[in-house]
């Protein structure tokens, strides 16, 4: 038991903060900072295990992996932005349909 | 440790204070305007307070230089940033506190 | 040396906490422009995370990206659909039923229901990282077997461009795909431009030509030591943001083919270093050793500026509504 068991565990939290929240909020915007926030978890739950050996090296794999998926994620936040603007423009809100019946 | 050592710790530890005051400041204090004030003194001082320990343990010129290039970047975008958000808050009309 | 690791214990347990707490807050405050800054923060956590997990190459990305850029897209997007909705959507008043609340359609049965899901992810996920070893090099030893014919000494760039290159040139197109997504969603107002504080202008001024030396510094190190194309392609596209926002605007004849051939350049060198090493070595990307180096820094270089072009051309698209129609310029 390292710490980086610590880090792991706060990846799964942050993982299922995400889900409750993509679940929950009905704002397009929300759903997509709650995206995000999954995001970092699981690059979280990697590096923490990559730590696994101790102070000497970590395990260079799954570094490589978390920097190219932290680079992913913004190219599709923007891409989820632009399509929420769309949407925005067209229905007047950033709510998806059908999913507020106030 | 040797004296430079000890001549470090002082220094990060006197840093740290401005860190907590001026994080204090900032959650403490009524205004965007005051808080502003708060903030820059921390990283102003603060940071530069931490540098200079570090500059002290440097292993080399070239991480000196590096370390005081630093400083000297997180300076300028302080002051840069504060000065758009206050300048930002009083076009939004936010008031100036006083008592 | 007991207290220096309980020490370092409360500091982790500290930060992890940090983070949870400010994800929920950045998740469900009322306010969308404080929910953004609180992301940011939190941004700026993780970052801290990564050094403490021995991650510098991630923190390096972490900081440049995740908090920097990805902060600076959903404030400009927050932005534009505030004027297109032309309401204050980040204040309460968007939906004055529920604002920042639960869907109404949580009657108690799904509310129990998703209680029960996420306990039960949690509890599997949870198991699932305690029941692994609490000891394992992963393929650290492989790497550090082979880092010798890879042609550069840091691990983690020879992962990226040498034994998974073609993560990296998947990831080329991903981005290329990325920007063709964003440009063929048009028909939206364009946002109007508010002329940029003074200081803006002076900042970017002073902080473009350094911004270029730190990118190429982190270009140059990334053999060696933490950086390489990703990081310095991140810090080399928050220029162009930061540039964007001090009212800086392209040239038409700039937006057109030096653009695309920018866009391109990562993935088309990719592919065409692909094929070559299919004929020649009978293997995708496969290098030979002597050479290994200088492709990889060939190949970075190239990337590093179809990075830049992507993440700034994406933050145009995203923050003003800029798009390329065939080559007309759409406003200057």
């Amino acid at each position: 038991m390292t710490n980086a068991f610590l880090y792991a565990f706060a990846g799964i939290g942050l993982f299922v903060l995400g889900l409750h929240a993509l679940v929950v909020h009905a704002h397009v915007l929300r759903k997509i900072l709650a995206v995000n926030v999954m995001g970092s978890g699981v690059f979280l739950v990697l590096v923490a295990l990559a730590r696994r050996s101790g102070e000497a090296t970590s395990d260079p794999v799954p570094h490589a992996m978390v920097i190219t998926g932290i680079v992913v994620a913004v190219s599709a936040t923007a891409l989820a932005l632009a399509l929420m603007l769309k949407l925005a423009g067209k229905s007047g809100e950033a709510v998806l349909p059908g999913k507020h019946n106030d | 440790m040797t004296a430079t050592d000890y001549a470090a710790a002082c220094l990060f530890i006197l840093g740290g204070i401005f860190f907590f005051a001026g994080t204090a400041g900032l959650l403490r204090f009524p205004d965007v305007y005051t808080r502003l004030h708060a903030l820059t003194k921390a990283d102003n001082v603060g940071l530069g307070l931490i540098v200079a320990g570090l500059v002290l343990q440097a292993e080399s010129w070239l991480v000196a230089g590096k370390l005081l290039l630093i400083w000297l970047l997180v300076l300028f975008a302080g002051a840069c940033v504060a000065h758009l958000v206050a300048r930002r808050a009083l076009r939004k009309g936010i008031r100036i506190w006083t008592e | 040396m007991d207290g220096i690791i309980f020490l370092q214990w409360a500091f982790d347990a500290v930060l992890g906490l940090g983070l949870l707490w400010l994800a929920w807050r950045a998740l469900n405050s009322s306010d969308l422009f404080k929910a953004i800054v609180l992301f940011i923060a939190f941004g700026l956590l993780m970052a801290l995370a990564w050094v403490r997990l021995n991650a510098s190459d991630v923190a390096l990305a972490e900081a440049a990206i995740g908090a920097g850029l990805t902060g600076a897209l959903l404030l400009a997007a927050l932005a534009r659909l505030e004027t297109m909705t032309d309401q204050n959507v980040s204040g309460v008043s968007a939906h004055p039923a529920h604002p920042p609340s639960p869907t109404p359609a949580g009657s108690r049965f799904s509310r129990g229901l998703l209680i029960l899901l996420l306990s039960a992810s949690t509890a599997g996920m949870g198991y699932a990282v305690w029941s692994l070893p609490s000891y394992s090099t992963g393929l650290s030893m492989d790497v550090a077997a082979h880092l010798d014919s890879s042609g550069v000494s840091n691990p983690v760039t020879a992962v990226l461009l040498n034994f998974r290159s073609y993560d990296t040139l998947l990831e080329m197109i991903v981005l290329l795909l990325a920007v063709l997504g964003v440009w063929s969603l048009d028909g939206l107002p364009p946002q109007p431009e508010k002329p940029p504080a003074t200081v803006l202008e002076t900042l970017s001024r002073f902080l473009t030509p350094v911004f270029i030396l730190v990118a190429a510094y982190l270009l140059w190190v990334g053999a060696d030591a933490p950086g390489g194309a990703f990081q310095a392609g991140s810090v080399l596209g928050a220029t162009g943001v930061l540039l964007l926002l001090s009212g800086w605007r392209p040239r038409a004849r700039l937006m057109q083919w030096p653009l695309r051939l920018a866009l391109t350049t990562g993935a088309g060198a990719f592919i065409l270093l692909g094929l070559l090493t299919l004929l020649l070595e009978k293997q995708l990307l496969a290098y030979p050793v002597a050479q290994a180096g200088r492709m990889i820094l060939l190949l970075e270089s190239l990337a590093t500026v179809s990075i830049a072009a992507t993440l700034a051309i994406l933050f145009l698209s995203v923050s003003s509504g800029h798009k390329m129609k065939t080559g007309k310029e759409e406003k200057e």
